[in-house]
């Protein structure tokens, strides 16, 4: 049955011989630049790169930008609508929402990268060892089959009742369940340029294994996991979100947009925007990475290119 | 038969006669994008008469694939459209059909075949069904109707035990089999005109000859042009009634077999064809010199990893001896699963050989790992096949061709003084070395792979199948290189092919394999001359275009 070959994720399928190779290479980086300068172009493209550099600058300068405390508490101006002083209202206990959904998106834009570069650094560690080291690959992948099997939620709650919710907390219990789908495609990946001719080349020319791996065969990892790190850390921010919402992410202290949401719900017809207002950036900072994600894939990944 | 009977015209005693199925006119196609307009093929024009072969020859890039394509209106949308000129098929032009007409057109006037059987067919479908699905879109035959004549069809292509073939999978057949059923499908509707876009050349010799004559045949018998690229001009002159010469897009010459084979007008045609390397062995001395490499009883299998019970195991290659001396040129010749490539990645240590010696100077290498083989890895080097892929993209030239000098301890400076040496010795300038990989041609790339290779001063250089991607024109001066490096620097040569030709010219000693053991071996002159076994005979009658003298442009 070598004919049905179950292709994993980011692995390149059924390669002709005499196709030319298709992956990025060092002198094309200048044109992969271009290319995705290009497609700011297109409108889409446009509003969701702005919508996140708007984001990451609110995150970057939130003190700047007319907030309040974010989490003094002020009893005497519970539950106000929108006012000269409270620019998007107060939650009921006074708390400035404007502030608090400012500094809410330095909370998701922390969890988003420190949880993307910590799956990228350990997939890519663990993907290595199991793509060169057959030994050890029937293993290692055994287990990462286990930890795709925990839902991340549960281990969230367990983590968070064992030691208390922190960023730290909620950023493991986000990771560990995202890291098996970096090792499995920076496994692939190793696995399918172990057997290209140059890597064959580089060994007969008695290049050691861990000069090998970096020269030859990591290099070949970096654009797929360049487009799997803006799923994951898409996947963190909601992931976030959520564990926040549902009171198992982080503590009710530190203000994001998933607690904000949990607390607001209480208030949802009295005053809809405690809701809404956390909401609309969550949605809006979601769509937009996705959005520049499938850009960044379909440059650097042609072949996984929707076909327009 | 029906096409042939409806046909309104009478038909005539020679095709010359005949009004041209296909008329290619004045054809020009361009890259879609900004200024300015680049031209993939300019000025093409050339017709089929009805049951004629016409062959279109021509080096990679030559615009031979793309003018095939731009037949069936299948040029890539989005990145390639025609700019002027007419594709006439029975006078209806094809480049103003819509796309209905074109589906129509497709299965009933026209017909294609191209080169991998295995992904011309669905592999998650039976293959009978495959050939249905063209009749149950364009007849209004009945269920039993079809299956009759599907059934005869594959009876038609000399398919054995054809109600089996009719219920197999794709990956049940071989590949010749593989290629019957594409032609069967290409040809049940009985179109006009047949494609054929370098159908043999995936296959092995005695296969292709196989297909080579079962197009004919079926050409023979139902009247029908057949438009044949390929850039091997063996199965040109078995095959070609007539012959375009394409290079660069363009039509060199178009002209009758003999003409273009024996009185070439053009000099790319001339010097095309007088590439082709001749199948007779050059004479040469017996060498007596030192024995440099020598395999004893080498064997390889593959276990099967069975996860339930046993596998089955797969000797890939089975008590093999061979020597090769110094300056020698060895070439081990057969067909795919031979295992001349298992023996030649043994040989380099890319695989483990189950049993056997390699000896290198009298040090056997079979058992060495780790610490001990590195220091072996010195004396033997490899160049492969695929120069595209044979060098690591993102490293320059000049890094690859020094990274064994490095990993052996020498200073980065002499290494470089080294490689430009090598980088002369193969023909290319010393600025090569701050190039990438994609700024050269395929014979550039390999020639950087040979000087990569020879970095290490080895004893013996092992080419699998090195000269088997590259144009006729690229593979003769490939082959002159290696042989002057033979001379010069008197290193012992492993050469892999499955080209009885280039064989002939290169080797001085020849070794056959079939199903992983050797089946005859001897001076080139003696075992492509005398064959003793009925194998080696049969792979040098399949050779392609035997009978006829490239180099001095007239038949044996």
């Amino acid at each position: 049955m070598q004919a049905i070959v179950n292709p994993l994720p980011g692995e390149s399928s059924g390669q002709a011989s005499g196709e030319l190779p298709s992956t990025v290479s060092a002198p094309q980086t200048a044109s992969v630049l271009k290319q995705l300068v290009g497609t700011l172009k297109s409108g889409p493209v446009l509003v969701a790169f702005v919508i996140l550099c708007v984001v990451i600058l609110a995150a970057l300068s939130a003190p700047l930008l007319g907030t309040n405390d974010p989490v003094a508490i002020d009893p005497g101006s519970r539950l106000r609508g929108i006012s000269p002083e409270h620019w998007l209202g107060t939650d009921a206990y006074g708390r400035d929402t404007y502030s608090r959904v400012v500094y809410g998106a330095r909370v998701s834009l922390i969890v988003g990268a420190g949880a993307t570069i910590m799956c990228i650094l350990l997939g890519l560690l663990i993907g290595v060892v199991a793509g060169y080291f057959r030994a050890a690959d029937a293993i290692i992948m055994r287990v990462m089959d286990g930890i795709m099997a925990i839902p991340s939620i549960l281990l969230a709650i367990a983590l968070v009742s064992l030691t208390g919710g922190s960023i730290l907390t909620v950023l493991v219990a986000i990771t560990v369940p995202e890291v098996p789908r970096v090792v499995r495609l920076v496994r692939s990946v190793i696995l399918s340029v172990r057997s290209e001719p140059y890597v064959e080349a580089a060994i007969s020319l008695g290049t050691p294994a861990p000069t090998l791996l970096v020269r030859h065969m990591v290099p070949n990892t970096i654009a797929p996991l360049i487009v799997q790190g803006t799923y994951v850390f898409a996947a963190a921010i909601l992931i976030e979100a959520t564990l926040s919402f549902l009171g198992a992410g982080l503590p009710p202290e530190i203000p994001s947009w998933g607690n904000m949401m949990s607390e607001g719900r209480m208030y949802f017809q009295l005053l809809p925007g405690l809701i809404l207002y956390p909401g609309i950036v969550l949605a809006a900072t979601l769509l937009s990475v996705n959005v520049l994600g499938d850009v960044v894939r379909d440059v650097l990944d042609p072949k996984m290119a929707k076909k327009s | 038969m029906i096409g042939s009977a409806s046909h309104p015209r009478k038909p005539g005693p020679s095709s010359e006669l005949r009004a041209p199925v296909l008329e290619i006119d004045n054809l020009a196609v361009q890259v879609v994008g900004e200024p300015p307009v680049r031209h993939i093929l300019e000025d093409i024009s050339f017709n089929i008469r009805p049951g004629e072969m016409l062959c279109v020859v021509g080096e990679s890039g030559s615009g031979k694939s793309v003018t095939s394509l731009a037949v069936m209106g299948l040029l890539p949308p989005g990145s390639l459209r025609t700019s002027t000129g007419r594709i006439l098929v029975e006078g209806e032009d094809v480049l103003k059909a819509s796309q209905a007409r074109l589906r129509e057109l497709r299965a009933t006037r026209m017909a294609m075949i191209f080169q991998e059987p295995m992904t011309a067919l669905n592999p998650v479908e039976k293959v009978g069904e495959q050939i249905d699905e063209v009749l149950r879109i364009h007849t209004k035959l009945s269920r039993a109707e079809r299956r009759a004549k599907i059934l005869e069809m594959l009876d038609a292509v000399h398919m054995p035990d054809v109600e089996r073939i009719y219920d197999s999978y794709p990956h049940q057949l071989s590949g010749g089999q593989r290629q019957r059923v594409v032609i069967s499908m290409a040809l049940i509707l009985e179109p006009k005109i047949l494609i054929a876009d370098e159908p043999t050349t995936a296959l092995d010799v005695t296969t292709q000859k196989q297909i080579l004559a079962l197009i004919r045949e079926l050409q023979k018998k139902h009247n029908t042009a057949v438009l044949f690229i390929t850039h091997d001009f063996g199965v040109v002159a078995e095959i070609a009634d007539r012959i375009v010469v394409m290079n660069k897009g363009r039509v060199v010459e178009v002209g009758s077999r003999d003409d273009i084979l024996a009185y070439p007008r053009e000099p790319y045609t001339r010097m095309l064809v007088s590439s082709v390397p001749s199948l007779v062995p050059k004479q040469r001395a017996a060498l007596k010199s030192d024995i440099v490499l020598d395999l004893k009883e080498l064997s390889k299998t593959y276990a099967g990893r069975g996860f339930f019970g046993r596998g089955r195991s797969i000797a890939a290659a089975q008590g093999v001896s061979l020597s090769v001396r110094k300056g020698e040129i060895v070439g081990i010749v057969g067909e795919s699963g031979s295992g001349k490539s298992t023996v030649a990645r043994c040989v380099v240590r890319l695989q483990d050989p189950t049993s056997g010696n390699i000896l290198v100077h009298g040090d056997d290498i079979a058992k060495a790992t780790g610490s001990q083989l590195r220091p072996m890895r010195r004396r033997v080097q490899i160049v492969f096949q695929d120069p595209y892929r044979s060098l690591n993209p993102r490293r320059r030239v000049g890094d690859s061709v020094i990274e064994g000098l490095i990993n052996f301890g020498q200073r980065r400076d002499e290494a470089l003084n080294r490689a430009r040496e090598l980088l002369g010795l193969v023909g290319l300038s010393a600025d090569a070395m701050e190039r990438y990989p994609h700024q050269f041609s395929g014979g550039q790339r390999q020639r950087i792979c040979i000087a990569r290779a020879l970095a290490l001063d080895p004893d013996i250089l092992v080419a699998d199948e090195a000269v088997s991607a590259l144009d006729v024109s690229v593979q003769a001066q490939v082959l002159k290189l290696l042989d002057e490096i033979r001379e010069r620097i008197g290193i012992a040569v492993l050469f892999i092919t499955h080209d009885l030709r280039v064989a002939a010219q290169i080797c001085d000693t020849i070794v056959v394999m079939q199903h992983g053991r050797v089946v005859e071996a001897g001076s080139a002159a003696e075992v492509l001359t005398a064959p003793r076994q009925d194998y080696t005979r049969a792979l040098i009658e399949a050779a392609p275009g035997r009978d006829w003298d490239f180099q001095n442009f007239r038949p044996l």
